[in-house]
């Protein structure tokens, strides 16, 4: 088994694809790195944290891009953010079987901030270009940072969000909020707090991740394979009724829900029993514990 | 600009809005062409009620009124820091009312977003940014973060930021530095009706804002990077 959460993007995408079958496109050989960095005496990155390239998922083929963690918290930048609008245009051309987007990242990069805000609306308007071109796009979400900022939209825009109970998903990160509104409304060290607020468990008894998987990299991939299987035909739906239906959705769940001041009263409400015991299951036994019971 | 004076000058012709609380819609008249109107006041963070709200309108436009025009007037200090919002899933609720934007774009209506006050992060991400085209009164504000929490964070001195913000773009607040960069693009002055009706009238074709905010000098590597990414050989 290998650590999803642990590994690097690019040990995440030699474990996802096909042994030896990654392209990467525009590698560090290449040292395209952020002039803005540069600018403020911050050290910069030769891929700007970020892997894009082609490679095939059990034979398919597939577009994927792996942001890393390690430099930045995987924040986006003007050339970070090129690299993955990029990849998805490409997409248009090459009309790959599906786009992985193992994300991992904190949002906009502040040093280079108005860039890095720009950067990500055009990654959303391209991957709603692909989507609606008919190509699937599946998110992958289990790594150290957790994905916030800009990119949790962006991945809430994908066919599906796959995480592990490690991952986290969201907009304002918990030491965003702790710092700007105190910590009475967020407590970012309360790690048991933080973690049914928008980890991988809560993320996905909400309908907000379509899969729970173990934090295992061969894990991660036998799910992006399944799905990409079932979202191929007939194909991503953005269609008026698509979106109606999912309106609907949000609409009940802000009904349902829109009081509760804690993921427990959440879960109480779907029906789990003994939710305070969701935290300490193991994968396979909380998704047998919360089967039927998902938002 | 106080909202009310803004929807006069937008619409000589006339227009009829609700408003409720911070939000509002309605529809304004100009030159002939109905447009719809969907905004919020008083710098209000966009929390998911308001988003939520925000794209049920834009969804009943698409479905009642093929074709018409959507202006979109978000005045926002950003999406809404709260725990709440986090552990509902306000991303979602973000990412569900830029679909439906989109969704009314590709449906052949023109989305013009006008930044009158404020614009901020998540809430200008999630709306006046997927339009087809974005501008701003010159008097508004646009950014991330202000210089003295960028320092903060980035432990980079104020000092220095301020500095470099008079030459780079990239990452201070203000209007005209998301003009250089191609996001907005461009400042509506004189007869805000006129400008208006020039930008329903202006053809619009894919997302220009890397070459626009290339030949504007505020940021020259998006287009390149992104047109290898697509184009070079793997």
């Amino acid at each position: 088994m290998s650590s999803y959460y642990e590994n690097s993007a690019r040990g995440r995408l030699a474990g996802l694809l096909d042994p030896g079958s990654l392209v990467e496109i525009l590698p560090p050989t290449e040292r395209v790195v952020s002039p803005h960095l540069r600018q403020l005496d911050t050290p910069a990155a030769f891929d700007d944290g970020i892997v894009v390239g082609e490679g095939r998922l059990a034979g398919r083929r597939v577009l994927a891009a792996a942001q890393e963690g390690g430099f930045m918290g995987g924040a986006v930048g003007e050339v970070h953010g090129a690299k993955l609008t990029g990849l998805l245009e490409r997409a248009l051309d090459t009309r790959p079987d599906g786009v992985l987007l193992l994300v991992e990242s904190g949002g906009v990069r502040l040093h280079e901030a108005n860039a890095g805000l720009i950067a990500v609306s055009e990654v959303m308007r391209a991957v709603l270009a692909v989507r609606a071109s008919g190509i699937p796009v599946i998110v992958l979400d289990g790594g150290t940072f957790g994905c916030f900022g800009g990119m949790g939209i962006v991945s809430r825009l994908c066919d599906a969000v796959v995480m592990s109970e490690e991952g986290r998903l969201g907009l304002s990160g918990p030491e965003v909020i702790e710092t700007t509104m105190g910590v009475e409304e967020f407590d970012s060290r309360d790690r048991a707090l933080v973690w049914r607020t928008v980890g991988g468990k809560h993320r996905y008894l909400l309908g907000e991740a379509t899969t729970l998987v173990e934090d295992d990299v061969a894990a991660f991939r036998a799910a992006a394979l399944s799905l990409l299987d079932q979202l191929s035909d007939p194909g991503p739906d953005l269609s008026l009724a698509a979106l109606e239906a999912e309106h609907a959705v949000l609409g009940s769940r802000l009904e349902r829900f829109g009081d509760c001041g804690d993921a427990l009263d959440i879960w109480e409400r779907l029906g789990v029993e003994e939710p305070e015991k969701l935290p300490i299951l193991d994968t396979a036994d909380f998704l047998a514990t919360v089967r039927d019971r998902r938002a | 600009m106080d909202v009310t004076i803004l929807l006069d000058r937008l619409f000589p012709d006339g227009h009829e809005t609700a408003f409720d609380g911070v939000y509002f819609d309605g529809i304004g008249r100009v030159f002939g062409t109905e447009v719809a109107v969907i905004g919020t006041i008083d710098n209000t963070p966009i929390g998911i009620e308001l988003a939520f709200r925000m794209a049920g309108t834009v969804l009943e436009v698409v479905r009642r009124h093929p074709g018409r025009p959507i202006l979109l007037l978000v005045d926002t200090q950003g999406q809404r820091l709260s725990r709440r919002d986090e552990l509902l899933g306000i991303n979602g609720y973000m990412a569900h009312l830029a679909k439906c934007i989109d969704l009314a774009r590709r449906n052949g209506h023109r989305v013009l977003g006008l930044v009158y006050g404020q614009a901020v992060s998540g809430g200008f991400l999630a709306t006046s940014l997927l339009a087809d085209r974005c501008y701003a009164l010159p008097d508004a504000e646009i950014r991330v973060m202000n210089l003295p929490a960028m320092s903060r964070v980035t432990k980079i001195p104020l000092e220095r930021l301020t500095e470099l913000s008079a030459s780079s773009p990239v990452f201070a607040p203000g209007v005209e530095n998301y003009r250089r960069m191609g996001a907005i693009t461009g400042l509506w002055e004189g007869d805000l009706a006129v400008c208006l009706a020039e930008a329903l009238a202006a053809p619009v074709d894919g997302d220009p804002r890397r070459a626009l905010g290339e030949e504007r000098g505020g940021r020259l590597l998006a287009r390149k990077v992104a047109d290898r990414v697509r184009r070079d050989a793997a």
